[in-house]
């Protein structure tokens, strides 16, 4: 089924925190393996729009489709998670756990992985983030970029098919950003569907099949990224792009 | 409490026996040395086993009790959340005095007159009161501590597939514990200050030993000065346990 099917098919979503109309009749799909990058001023819903995706924000009205599974109930959403990893900007990794810990709870306990299954698979994603050594350590032992490091390795040792990104480098210092970014672009390059928001505009250049800018909760351009920054076509995103490009 | 100022409160005591004026104190109603003193002071002593037990009980329950009550009433859902904001409010209301009258005289009519047939001893009516009437507290305790971890760790919980149990069990709960104990510790040294309810329904625990000895033998300010000791003992010694606790968890988190 998921073969002939979208990785992610949004229709008409609606959302509102109390009379704020937060998204606005958004459409939006997602073949497999495409990387799109999600730009636009803070406050426009683009955060929010990933965050409906796996259901940490519960949407008004309108249709979600992940990987074939209509979101509908719990038992539908508990199904949806299971497809798709997320890192967060605060990477929110579990303070009173190991590093090695904290990646192999979700085999272990969600999938019925044995400790030494998880492990193994925990240690390969460690090295793949190039940060194996630290695995015995506590996340506030280490830099801000490997915490961030960790979680896209505690995400992918749930081999999730889609991968959704919130602002991954926003909370890092200017410094570390890269080596976050490059295990992104690892990540792409194997082919993993991921939506991604952020602002590093270098990244959507070398990474993303297609952007996205949004704007007052609408998505307002969709395009290849060499159009998009080439010639954006709405008023609104020629601003955007030239503030955040400037400097 | 520092134990300087203990040493204080000890030495007044010994200080104010010694040299007041004759008449005053009469410590040989409980003086070991001799035969009755050293009966009175056996059966004074001989309460920590029911105060003990008594709390150690009740604040088991209470805990147990104030977990439950605290989990639905964090619920999104407002009619999951409803019913536990109703029994903290009506149990925070009660008073224990009449609460502890109510469970030993009246519970037993009700639970028979639904075809329940117990009796309900002044051991049970006591754990049952101080249990329900503490885990109105012990629920906010919890739900104060489990809120005060980050919504950003349920959130990566679920994102790695945990259920709702499980993200408690082994994300929330290991973190909150350290933010819950201390004013738990607090409310165990209520329950065992509070224990002493339990003497006027005729539990046999410290305050009501040291009651009878006063009938007995006429001599209030020196049983109940003993009594006050005893208790202290008592606070001291969990106090002491809980700072162990406290370090011992620092120590483990920082390995």
């Amino acid at each position: 089924m998921s073969e002939h099917s979208p990785a992610i098919k949004i229709s008409a979503l609606n959302k509102w925190y109390d009379r704020f109309h937060a998204l606005k009749d958004i459409d939006l799909t997602v073949s497999h393996g495409e990387r799109i990058v999600i730009c636009g001023p803070s406050g426009s819903g683009k955060s929010t729009l990933i965050r409906c995706v796996n259901s940490l924000e519960a949407h008004d009205s309108g249709t979600i489709t992940v990987d074939g599974i209509e979101m509908k109930d719990a038992a539908s959403i508990y199904d949806i998670r299971a497809e798709v990893g997320m890192v967060f900007q605060q990477f929110n990794l579990f303070p009173h756990l190991t590093i090695l810990q904290n990646l192999t709870l979700g085999p272990m306990k969600a999938r019925g992985l044995s400790r030494a299954e998880a492990e193994a698979r925990a240690m390969g994603y460690l090295e793949r983030v190039r940060i194996p050594d630290q695995a015995q350590k506590k996340p506030r032992e280490l830099s801000g970029g490997q915490q961030q490091r960790v979680a896209i390795a505690r995400s992918l040792c749930m081999e999730p098919k889609i991968m959704l990104f919130d602002e991954p480098t926003s909370a890092l210092d200017p410094e570390m950003i890269s080596e976050v970014l490059d295990v992104i672009v690892d990540l792409a390059e194997e082919g993993m569907t991921m939506l991604v928001v952020t602002h590093e505009m270098g990244f959507a250049r070398r990474a993303a099949d297609r952007m996205i800018f949004m704007d007052e909760g609408q998505i307002i351009e969709t395009a290849p990224p060499e159009e998009f920054f080439g010639a954006p076509k709405s008023e609104r995103c020629q601003k955007f792009l030239s503030q955040i490009l400037q400097h | 409490m520092p134990r300087k100022t203990l040493w204080a409160i000890v030495l007044l005591f010994t200080l104010a026996g010694c040299s007041a004026a004759p008449g005053t104190w009469g410590w040989y109603v409980i003086d070991p040395t001799t035969p009755a003193g050293y009966n009175n002071i056996r059966f004074l002593l001989n309460g920590f086993g029911a105060t003990i037990l008594l709390s150690v009980i009740a604040a088991a329950l209470s805990m147990t009790i104030g977990l439950l009550v605290a989990l639905p009433g964090m619920s999104s859902n407002r009619w999951i959340r409803l019913p536990s904001r109703v029994y903290i409010e009506f149990i925070r209301a009660i008073p224990l005095l009449p609460m502890l009258f109510w469970v030993f005289y009246g519970l037993p009519v009700v639970l028979k007159s639904i075809g329940i047939n117990v009796s309900i001893d002044a051991f049970w009516g006591a754990i049952i009161t101080l249990a329900i009437s503490d885990s109105a507290f012990t629920a906010e305790i919890y739900r104060s501590g489990i809120q005060s971890i980050s919504k950003g760790q349920t959130e990566a919980a679920k994102t790695v597939g945990l259920t709702y149990g499980q993200t408690m069990r082994y994300v929330i709960l290991p973190q909150a514990i350290r933010r819950i104990l201390p004013p738990l510790a607090n409310q165990f040294i209520y329950i065992v200050k509070m224990s002493a309810f339990a003497s006027v329904i005729g539990m046999q625990e410290l305050t009501r030993r040291a009651n009878e000895l006063v009938v007995t033998e006429y001599r209030p300010l020196e049983i109940y000065t003993l009594l006050i000791l005893e208790y202290l003992v008592l606070v001291l010694v969990i106090s002491f346990f809980v700072r162990w606790l406290e370090r011992k968890m620092e120590a483990d988190e920082s390995r």
